[in-house]
């Protein structure tokens, strides 16, 4: 058994997976990702701000390195452009956002999971970010290659979502449990006479070129473009490609589709609970069963897009408690609008952590 | 037009007249002149009416963000072994970006960027940017620009370039791109020109040369000594995180549940340090442990609280509702943590006895742990004596912690041990830290 915080699991686990190249600049809850990230990755520098980072990131993966950096909510919203190049440059990327108390610096030092809706509308155009949360300690050994896997693979950013009481928080660990992590698949090439660098293959994802290789021109873009990478105003071929970045994300959503599932026979009662929450939840869980009530749970890993299963998962249920550290119920409103559904309640907090016993009474209470 | 081994044969898109005709030609001139082969060249460009200029290079072409060209650039460049990067600016992509161009010259990537000063946003419909020079007129400004311009050579010289220059747009300034080019780190060269749909309208009969002029900004080279030059090495043979040996189970400890433990004391008090030694020594004597810090942002002054959980199945939820225990060793640690002693319905508070004892449902117990350790150790000989009289892990385990925890570590636990010697035992204590079911 060791004492660890899930900081140094991610950084451990996406450094076994295949990640090249850290970038870095100063944010709390980040530090310690910052931290490992120097010590462990093959390369790792500083950069002076958040644009900074994710636009070197973004060189780097032009050429074919996989790369990586850690944030926070002021630092990833300064990100969003550089993001959205990435996104319709189709560049691999992967951001941990260490979500914290917000609005603005807030506390920095206070969790919170109140990131999500920002995540979901972070590509101009309502197109779809890939989001893989971290909700037990476990998840952020397993979570991140396949973040990795799903950037390359799919030539996009992605986000692993995860909060300051998850990096910054020791617990005692057995590392022997853990599975081997083998370095991802990445994108690459066959293409022997022709390249075009938007060209899509048959799930929707052109294959792969560094800029700067001997054989074939790459034309890499931000703008509207079409197949060549070449800019376009409205062209039928343009818009048609940036459509493309839409539906490959939702085709190979199978591919990134990961949760925890505990459902217990005849129950009508499912609590689901993603961050910070989903401890509490799985304690919380566990007392009621006690008690005799039946009660099924969903950890979601994969929030953006939303997978199939979830409505399915949802439908069975007569009463869903959605359990989540922030006020307004940001996955509430992600499975179920703002209308909500009846017998859907919000578990809620601001700037403390939601303990298992609040989510009891809730689930216990007369108005569920 | 002459073939070009970097261009195709269209006419390029700009106005009849403008300057960018001259960049991009020159452009192609130069690195022909270096011999370099269209793939070994990256071209990136920014926002602007040059950054339409993609289609007409055989070059790879990148296109990317407004004032962001020149840091995207340098991360390609940064992992190239070889090969050019050649980044394409406006004055108003330099304004935004100014510091991607300060940071290219510090870190001396290996790119070289060709700043078009047209000395206005063309593509917005005529904005000044920061290098358009005081005075000179703008569609969107026709009384005149207000305000002062910098002068962008000297910065970005200042910053540590090791080529910088500025030309004239008018001429032949291929020259200058061929030494820009040649050179192994970061080079950058400005050319002044005039838009002639925007620039020569609103400021007719004025010379380019002359507007520069006018406004301070010579034409002209500026260096630096070469310095070495930035580029990314992987090194993939970086050992683990996790080297550190797990901690083996050499005790037994009596705790049967769980134990929320809040340790409230002030930065320097080595209150994280502590509790993360409890949290060791837990594990070593076969308990579950988590351990999180609370601090204010000056980490050196102001409370420092840890928050515990030992417990003898696995910890899933990492929060303290309330706590069982509580040790207070400073009047920060104290009003901090006022409220939630305050909510303690039983449990054991272990307070400093130069402290006064809150309200609390707690069993209280005081004791001189500061006069008696000193603010330094405070704290670990306070959860010493918590082991002490309540057995729930055995003090053992924590001294051993101690001991191994630095190079001072045996001569710390020893007199540690010696002091928990001096303070009066609280044998009735051990029935008051009950654990939570
Ligand atoms: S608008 Fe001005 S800068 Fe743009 S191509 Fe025409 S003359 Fe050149």
């Amino acid at each position: 058994m060791v004492l660890i915080d899930g900081s140094r699991l991610i950084i451990e686990s996406l450094a076994r997976a295949g990640a090249d190249v850290f970038v870095g600049y100063p944010i709390t809850p980040a530090n310690l990702l910052y931290r490992y990230a120097i010590m462990r990755f093959p390369a790792a520098l500083s950069a002076p701000d958040e644009i900074t980072t994710m636009q070197w990131l973004c060189g780097f993966s032009a050429t074919g390195l996989l790369p990586v950096t850690a944030t926070s909510f002021p630092g990833f919203a300064l990100m969003l452009e550089s993001i959205n190049m990435a996104y319709m440059m189709e560049l691999p990327v992967v951001v941990v956002l260490a979500q914290r108390l917000g609005p603005a610096t807030g506390s920095a030092t206070a969790g919170a999971d109140g990131d999500l809706l920002l995540l979901r509308g972070t590509i101009s155009g309502g197109h779809p970010l890939p989001v893989l949360a971290v909700n037990r300690l476990e998840d952020c050994w397993t979570i991140p290659p396949l973040a990795l896997e799903t950037a390359a693979m799919l030539r996009t950013p992605v986000v692993i979502l995860t909060s300051k009481e998850m990096v910054m928080t020791q617990f005692s660990f057995e590392l022997e449990k853990l599975s081997e992590v083998k370095p991802v698949n990445r994108r690459g090439c066959s293409c022997d006479d022709h390249y075009e660098s938007y060209a899509p293959g048959d799930d929707l994802v052109p294959d792969f070129l560094p800029v700067g290789n001997s054989r074939h021109q790459v034309r890499l873009n931000a703008s509207t473009h079409n197949r060549q990478g070449i800019i376009q105003h409205l062209s039928a071929e343009g818009l048609e490609n940036t459509a493309r970045l839409e539906k490959k994300i939702t085709l190979n959503l199978s591919r990134y589709t990961r949760y925890h599932l505990d459902e217990e026979n005849g129950a009508d009662t499912l609590i689901v609970a993603w961050g910070n929450a989903a401890l509490a939840a799985e304690e919380a869980l566990e007392r009621l069963r006690l008690r005799g009530e039946k009660v099924s749970l969903l950890l979601p890993n994969t929030l953006l897009p939303v997978p199939a299963e979830y409505p399915a998962i949802m439908s069975r249920y007569r009463r869903v408690f959605v359990v989540e550290e922030n006020l307004s119920g940001h996955l509430r409103t992600v499975l179920f609008g703002t209308q909500g559904r009846n017998g859907v309640v919000g578990v809620n907090s601001l700037g403390k952590m939601i303990t298992p016993e609040e989510i009891v009474a809730k689930v216990m209470g007369k108005n569920g | 037009m002459a073939e070009s081994l970097f261009l195709s044969t269209k006419p390029l898109p700009f106005c009849p007249g403008c300057s960018h005709h001259l960049v991009v030609r020159h452009t192609a001139k130069a690195l022909e002149q270096l011999g370099l082969k269209p793939l070994e060249v990256v071209l990136v460009t920014d926002i602007g009416c040059h950054g339409i200029v993609d289609p007409y290079f055989r070059t790879h072409t990148v296109h990317g963000l407004h004032g962001r060209s020149s840091a995207l650039g340098a991360g390609i460049a940064a992992a190239r072994k070889g090969g050019k990067v050649v980044v394409y600016l406006g004055d108003g992509g330099a304004s935004i970006g100014l510091q991607h161009l300060i940071e290219c010259a510090r870190m001396n990537f290996p790119l070289t960027v060709l700043v078009l000063n047209n000395m206005l946003y063309g593509m917005t419909g005529g904005q000044p940017s920061s290098l358009t020079p005081c005075g000179f007129r703008t569609p969107l400004r026709p009384e005149g620009k207000l305000e002062p311009h910098y002068d962008l050579c000297r910065i970005v010289h200042s910053a540590g370039a090791e080529y910088v220059s500025r030309v004239n747009g008018t001429g032949d300034f291929s020259a200058a791109l061929v030494e820009a080019f040649g050179i192994p780190g970061f080079s950058l060269v400005e050319v002044v020109e005039t838009c002639t749909s925007y620039g020569l309208k609103f400021n007719p009969g004025q010379k380019t040369g002359e507007i520069a002029h006018n406004a301070g900004l010579e034409f002209g080279v500026w260096r630096n000594p070469g310095k070495s030059v930035f580029r990314l090495s992987l090194n993939t043979n970086r050992g683990s995180l996790f080297k550190e040996s797990s901690i083996a189970v050499q005790w037994t400890a009596k705790l049967q549940n769980r134990l929320g433990i809040l340790v409230g004391g002030s930065a320097g008090g080595r209150v994280q340090q502590a509790a993360e030694m409890l949290a060791r020594a837990s594990i070593a004597s076969g308990l579950y442990a988590t351990k999180k810090g609370t601090y204010p942002v000056t980490v050196g002054t102001g409370y420092s609280i840890a928050e515990l959980i030992l417990a003898r199945q696995p910890i899933r939820y990492s929060g303290i509702e309330v706590p069982e225990v509580a040790v207070i060793v400073s009047p920060d640690g104290l009003s901090y943590s006022e409220g939630l002693l305050g909510e303690m319905k039983g449990g054991l508070l272990l307070i400093d006895e130069a402290l006064n004892s809150p309200s609390t449902g707690a069993k209280v117990v005081t004791q001189p742990f500061v006069k008696t350790a000193g603010t330094k150790n405070a704290a670990l000989l306070a959860l010493l004596y918590l082991l002490k009289i309540t057995e729930t892990v055995p003090v053992a385990a924590l001294l051993n912690e101690i001991k191994m925890a630095s190079r001072e570590g045996p001569e710390v636990a020893s007199r540690l041990e010696k002091q928990l010697g001096q303070l009066e035992g609280k044998s009735d204590s051990n029935e008051v830290a009950k654990e939570r079911d």
